[in-house]
């Protein structure tokens, strides 16, 4: 198992900097995870991004656990270094209810089209988000694709069965 | 000393056939098929005009890339439900006489792909005059299917498309219309129109259905 000694700096530069910031950290198969309350996302990703180098967002996807659970949605920031070379992960819970979390547009160009990507295929609201619609559905498209109690061959008449 | 000869030796100068039968076979002779791959299937589609199969020797080896300049529609591979609306705008842009072959169990039927995103057979969205099965079938099928769409045709009459040409083109959809954006006023009107947006129902397609 490889070591994240090197990551678990960041986790305390975190803590160190606003307690509240870090909820959760998991560490597993040398990577870490950090699960972050929903409302000072885009603060923490500021700070890393400005503070630590983590100037690329690799990644941003969702994630629905199912109807049953509480929180039923994650969504998952992956952040990258081109400098010093190191991952991480930010995790935001979020209830079927509020699906809601603010964009990060505002530092990384790229989650625009990531955004639009999870409110298609998963129905998280990016508040704040410039062009919110759809991106690989079509849009009259009904309903969330992704979503685990969406029926696989889709809401009628739409269906066209 | 070639075939003419013999058959003017043997035939008056002026010969009564029936004009269907001339159109029609001056149409069977040289079907041009619009370039027009989807999945999988079109890769046998493309080995179907090789050397190995030779479409040509039917006189269906000229793939058109304007669909303006083509006479038949081989759908090869799954339709996605985006894929629709430009399917159905292609069909239109095809001038008459046009013929479409659906070929494969994706575009037949839907195939393996039973979901949200895959039309059930691309029969929902156009008129469909001859269907192959496989998954996906050889070139030879394709080849098959070229030839049964020429028996098709010589038993076609002209006078059953003449009246279709002035009335598709009145009732087709206007360019602009596919729903690629959202809230735009024509999609409004398209929502209200009809539960079957990507199809315009025509005189044509009525005769064939029935």
């Amino acid at each position: 198992m490889s070591n994240t000694n090197d990551l678990q700096e960041f986790v305390e530069k975190l803590k160190a900097h606003n307690a509240d910031w870090v909820s959760e950290v998991v560490d597993a198969l040398g990577e870490i995870t950090i699960i972050v309350p929903a409302e000072s996302v885009v603060d923490i990703c500021a700070f890393l991004k400005a503070e630590h180098g983590f100037d690329m967002l690799a990644d941003l996807c969702g994630c629905d656990r199912g109807p049953e659970e509480d929180p039923r949605f994650e969504v998952n920031y992956h952040l990258f270094s081109t400098t010093h070379y190191k991952r991480l992960r930010l995790k935001v819970l979020l209830t079927e209810d509020n699906p809601n979390v603010k964009t990060v547009t505002g530092l990384w160009k790229t989650a625009n089209w990531h955004e639009r990507e999870t409110y298609d295929l998963l129905g998280i609201i990016f508040d704040e988000h410039p062009d919110l619609r759809r991106i690989l559905l079509p849009s009259d498209f009904d309903g969330h694709a992704l979503r685990k109690d969406y029926p696989l061959r889709g809401y009628e008449p739409y269906s066209l069965t | 000393m070639g075939l003419e000869n013999p058959l003017f030796e043997s035939l008056p100068d002026i010969l009564t056939v029936k004009l269907d039968a001339v159109i029609n076979w001056a149409r069977k002779s040289s079907i041009w098929p619009a370039t027009f791959g989807l999945a999988c299937c079109a890769i046998e589609m493309m080995n179907s005009v090789s050397a190995r199969n030779d479409l040509s020797r039917f006189g269906a080896e000229t793939f058109r890339a304007s669909p303006r300049q083509a006479d038949v529609m081989i759908v090869s591979g799954r339709v996605s439900r985006k894929m629709a609306p430009v399917l159905r705008r292609i069909y239109d842009q095809m001038p008459e006489p046009k013929w479409v072959i659906s070929m494969g169990a994706c575009a037949t039927s839907g195939g393996v792909f039973d979901n949200y995103a895959i039309v059930q057979g691309v029969d929902k969205v156009v008129p469909v005059d001859i269907y192959i099965p496989g998954c996906p079938p050889r070139p030879e099928m394709l080849v098959h299917a070229i030839m049964m769409l020429q028996d098709k045709i010589m038993k076609e009459s002209v006078k059953e498309r003449a009246d279709t040409f002035e009335e598709e083109s009145r009732r087709s959809i206007v360019p602009g219309t596919l729903p690629v954006t959202e809230g735009t006023k024509l999609e409004e009107q398209a929502e209200h129109a009809s539960t079957r947006p990507y199809t315009v129902p025509s005189k044509h397609e009525k005769r064939r259905t029935s």
